[in-house]
């Protein structure tokens, strides 16, 4: 029940990071989702990443399409600004926004139907054009909210819990961005936060469109044998090319791992992001590697999680408009209106 | 038949081939009558193609400024073959035919009611130029030459205008002004000239400018702040987005380092160009998007967003006829009701209402104050007869005084000391919310944005009161509304009578030519300009101040009628439909018409008497 405000429990021995917020601080109205919806474990990596990293909430726009999962904004981060914004096209949303203002983070949360089906055009236009957000996508393979029918992420010869099988060839999201030139691409599961916090914190520190697929059973109509999106079918088939370790520029680094398993990338504002390589052949530089990769697993039945492609060079939308540092929506009249003066000139050379 | 005698007062019809150079020809001819101080009223008329097609330059000289379409035609210049016939039909009786006499024709192909005036312009253009571009252009530049001569007008103002046009390029000049004279004075030598039009020099063109609603569009959205849009090209809006580019190129580009002041991005289709200007404006930058009918259909469930949202969006709604296959290049006022409730569930949008490109500006930057201080969209809704053509109006103007109204925007500050922030409350009375913008503070003022399933604090509810709510204060907000949208213009005719005319936008100055018409007939008509949507209480006064209102559009369901009668509660046989929609601009000839037809033959009888007051 969200109406019903969040008791804060004043617990002074909560832990605080380095701007004196507790984990409480990051969180949000009480969800309304389902006992056991893998949702509610992405919420909860958000408002773990947002913590551990700092962020102010107030700095954080987060927005979202139509769907269990786009109903989750509400749930994490109660003191940044959400907008709920219409199935499918929180892409555009989120782009005019990030274009208002350059300064804020931008977090995009939407379902597969929100993004694979009715909103894939949106979708694939963000990521090539180069928004700077975190765009994460909680991929069920169902619509949940409408009550279980297929998304376009669902495999072919899946089954729904009425027994009816899916003929259609799934989307695989992950392979989209990467054509499509979203420059950090990640894939994880709701049921394994060690790995899904670091790719989260990694997401929101990439400049450019970081993209990362969360697999998110849904228990009520998607949990079943027959289905690829289940607990179960996940944990067995889960095939990790490598395991994140984020790094923020001021945080010591004293993990250590065996030599050539170990790759090192630093991003645009110095956080670190440490890759222990599961598969060693894989390297998450190669785009191209990364869609082979991922379509030969694909071809055995496996799920790669995992960073799997990153450009830490990248460059985002307002480079390409080579707009100016301070943001859009805090330029005065006297920085937009060119005045009566420019008018007369104007007028005179229209006569 | 006696010839067309005319000066200052006749119209001059260009038929070409679309692609053929024509276009900046013909507008050096329109520009040079300009220069001698003669009003002009140029209209293009053109396929929805970019080669090979039939277009035409239409324009009407009037001394008196009248801007409206004329119709008919006194002088035509026909220089494509493909329309011949049904141009040579168009000229009045005892006009002129103008044309290219290389090939000879069969007198069955002329008229004989008319003056026919030919110049073997292809031969002197193959004798003169080797080049078969230069052929083409100085071909076009060749007939103005010949039209200064036959319509008297004085050459040296062409000669100065090519000189301004070129200036630094000169190679073009003295290539330019060979041609034109090669035309002047093949004409002077082998045609009586001038002929019975004639153009003579005079004073009624004054301070005024030249441009097209469009391009002042495009100027009202920088003066008027925006700094993002998404948008989507499509005829007849796209030179809009165009203007701002090229505008805010010139005036928004930041002189330190020459990075821009705005972002203009081109979506992959109106859904995602209306989702970006939404965004963009929930987060406290001005934006707007330009489109035309069909992407308007394509918005409607964002407009619906917004308006739910309260999220401040200005649209401009370049209007033309039907759906994608639907006269794309021919204009109509046929949008009204697709704007005033686009989207689903009672919904309710503001409408402004330009007649011509000083208004495109001055309301098109009015438009965002609006937005901002209503907190919902504002849709501009011009056509393609003021967005596409080049009119005269009156100079821009701007106060260096005025200030952007941001409307109630919540800083930190007023948030720090405390202020009760709902989202959705009521607080002033007038129906109007106050809102943060992302980033405001860091602890309050932050909210979730869905439709209406929440409450005024913007939490989560489904609960019927809080959704009565809503809606009791939204529609309050639009009383508000009435009193901000710009005030209709009122002209009462010389004397009293029960008889009124309603009319908007682009129907401006043939509806100021026809009261004329109608003056000197002795029928009277007191004229009210709508302006804005929701109706301000003159409107509906209007109404109920006369027997009969003539509700004057360019649609052809009468969709003003349609909100005066559903907005304002009128009776509908009180109100008699003028409608003009065909595709081209409605002319004076056509209202007058109308009215005095109306007038005569249907013998309206009052039903009610006038109360005095
Ligand atoms: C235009 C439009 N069409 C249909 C719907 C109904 N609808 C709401 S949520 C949804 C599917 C959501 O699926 P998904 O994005 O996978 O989210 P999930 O609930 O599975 O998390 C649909 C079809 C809608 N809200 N808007
Ligand atoms: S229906 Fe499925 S997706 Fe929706 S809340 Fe329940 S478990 Fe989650
Ligand atoms: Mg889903």
């Amino acid at each position: 029940m969200t109406y019903l405000a969040k008791p804060k429990l004043l617990r002074t021995d909560a832990p605080k990071n380095t701007l004196g917020y507790t984990r409480r601080d990051y969180e949000g109205a009480i969800s309304t989702l389902c006992a056991g919806c893998g949702h509610d474990s992405i919420s909860a990596a958000i408002v773990q990443a947002c913590f551990d990293l700092d962020i102010e909430p107030h700095r954080v726009a987060k927005l979202s399409g139509i769907g269990c999962s786009s109903k989750t904004p509400d749930y994490f981060l109660g003191a940044s600004h959400g907008f709920n914004t219409t199935h499918g096209r929180m892409p555009s949303v989120l782009t005019g926004a990030a274009l208002a203002n350059r300064d804020l983070t931008y977090m995009g949360i939407s379902g597969d139907g929100d993004s694979a089906s009715i909103g894939i055009g949106q979708f694939a236009h963000a990521m090539r054009r180069g928004v700077n957000m975190t765009y994460i996508v909680e991929n069920n393979g169902v619509y949940g909210l409408t009550k279980g029918q297929f998304s376009a992420t669902a495999d072919k010869g899946s089954k729904n819990k009425r027994g009816v099988v899916n003929s259609d060839t799934p989307i695989d999201l992950v392979a989209l961005a990467l054509q499509l030139g979203a420059s950090y691409v990640a894939r994880s599961f709701s049921g394994d936060k060690e790995q899904l916090i670091p790719l989260i914190k990694g997401a929101l520190r990439h400049r450019g469109p970081a993209f990362i697929d969360v697999i998110s059973p849904c228990v009520t109509f998607n949990n079943h044998p027959g289905s690829t999106k289940s607990y179960d079918y996940v944990r067995e088939h889960n095939d990790a090319v490598n395991r994140l370790d984020f790094i923020l520029p001021r945080d010591q680094i004293n993990a250590t791992y065996p030599a050539g398993s170990l790759r090192r990338i630093v991003q645009h504002d110095g956080s670190i992001l440490h890759l222990r390589k599961l598969a060693t052949d894989y390297d998450p530089s190669d785009r191209v590697g990364a869609m082979n990769h991922l379509q030969e697993r694909h071809a055995l039945g496996e799920i790669v999680t995992g960073l799997l492609y990153v450009d830490s060079s990248a460059e985002d939308l307002h480079r390409h408009l080579n707009t100016v540092e301070k943001p859009l929506n805090q330029l005065g009249d006297a920085y937009l209106c060119p005045g009566s003066k420019a008018l007369d000139a104007l007028n005179a050379s229209l006569r | 038949m006696k010839p067309i005698q005319s000066s200052n007062d006749f119209v001059i019809k260009f038929a070409n081939v679309n692609g053929s150079g024509s276009a900046s020809a013909n507008e050096l001819f329109a520009r040079a009558i300009m220069r001698m101080g003669v009003p002009i009223a140029p209209r293009n008329i053109f396929p929805s193609n970019i080669q090979g097609m039939p277009t035409w330059y239409e324009m009407r000289v009037s001394a008196a400024g009248w801007l409206g379409r004329r119709g008919g035609c006194d002088l035509m210049v026909a220089m494509n073959p493909q329309t011949w016939d049904r141009d040579i039909a168009e000229i009045e009786p005892g006009g002129y035919l103008f044309y290219d006499s290389t090939k000879s024709q069969p007198r069955s192909r002329f008229r004989e009611d008319i003056t026919v005036l030919g110049i073997p312009l292809t031969e002197i253009c193959n004798r003169e130029y080797t080049d078969p571009r230069q052929r083409q252009l100085f071909k076009n530049i060749m007939y103005v030459g010949a039209l200064t001569a036959l319509l008297d007008m004085d050459f040296a103002v062409v000669e100065k205008l090519i000189a301004d046009q070129y200036r630094g390029k000169d190679k073009l000049i003295g290539a330019n002004v060979n041609a034109l004279k090669l035309g002047y004075d093949h004409a002077r030598a082998n045609l009586s000239c001038p002929i019975g039009l004639r153009v003579e020099r005079s004073h009624g063109v004054g301070d005024q400018i030249f441009i097209n609603g469009n391009d002042a569009c495009g100027l009202g959205a920088v003066y008027g702040g925006a700094t993002v849009t998404g948008w989507y090209p499509i005829t007849p809006s796209t030179s809009i987005i165009e203007a701002f580019g090229s505008y805010c190129r010139k005036y928004r580009t930041d002189p330190d380092n020459g990075m821009a002041r705005y972002a203009i991005v081109q979506a992959e289709d109106e859904l995602a160009s209306i989702g970006m200007v939404i965004g963009a404006a929930w987060n406290g930058a001005r934006a707007f998007t330009a489109t035309s009918g069909p992407g308007i259909s394509l918005m409607q469930e964002f407009f619906g967003l917004a308006y739910f949202a309260e999220v401040p969006v200005v649209v401009f709604n370049v209007q033309r006829g039907g759906p994608s296959t639907g006269m794309p290049t021919r204009t109509q006022q046929s949008d009204l009701i697709a704007c005033a409730y686009a989207s689903h569930g009672d919904t309710k949008h503001v409408l402004l209402f330009p007649e011509d490109p000083y208004e495109c500006f001055t309301l098109g930057a009015q438009a965002f104050d609006l937005a901002d201080r209503l907190q919902t969209p504002v849709f501009v809704l011009l056509d393609l007869d003021i967005g596409m053509n080049d009119r005269l109006c009156q100079p821009f103007a701007w106060d260096d005084q005025r200030r952007y109204d941001r409307g109630k925007v919540m800083s930190a500050e007023q948030l720090e000391a405390g202020k009760n922030f709902g989202r959705y409350l009521d607080v002033d009375g007038d129906g109007i919310p106050w809102r943060t913008i992302p980033g405001t503070h860091p602890t309050k003022g932050a909210f979730f944005s869905r439709g209406t399933t929440r409450n005024a604090y913007a939490k989560y509810s489904e609960a019927g009161t809080d959704y009565v709510y809503n809606m009791e204060r939204l529609r309050h907000k639009f009383e508000t509304a009435k009193t901000l949208v710009p005030a209709p213009v009122l002209k009462p005719a010389s004397q009293p009578t029960r008889y009124g005319a309603i009319y908007y936008g682009s129907t401006s100055p043939a509806m100021a030519e026809a009261s004329a018409l109608l003056e000197a007939q002795d029928v009277h008509v007191d004229t009210l300009r709508v302006r804005g949507f929701p109706f301000a209480d003159e409107v509906i006064d209007f109404v109920n101040d006369h027997d009969f209102v003539f509700i004057v559009e360019q649609n052809e369901s009468g969709q003003l009628r349609m909100l005066l009668i559903n907005e304002g509660e009128v009776d509908p046989k009180r109100l008699i439909r003028v409608l003009h929609y065909d595709g081209t601009p409605i002319t004076a000839r056509f209202i007058s018409g109308r009215i005095a037809d109306t007038l005569s033959t249907h013998k309206v009888t009052p039903i009610r008497k006038q109360v005095a007051s």
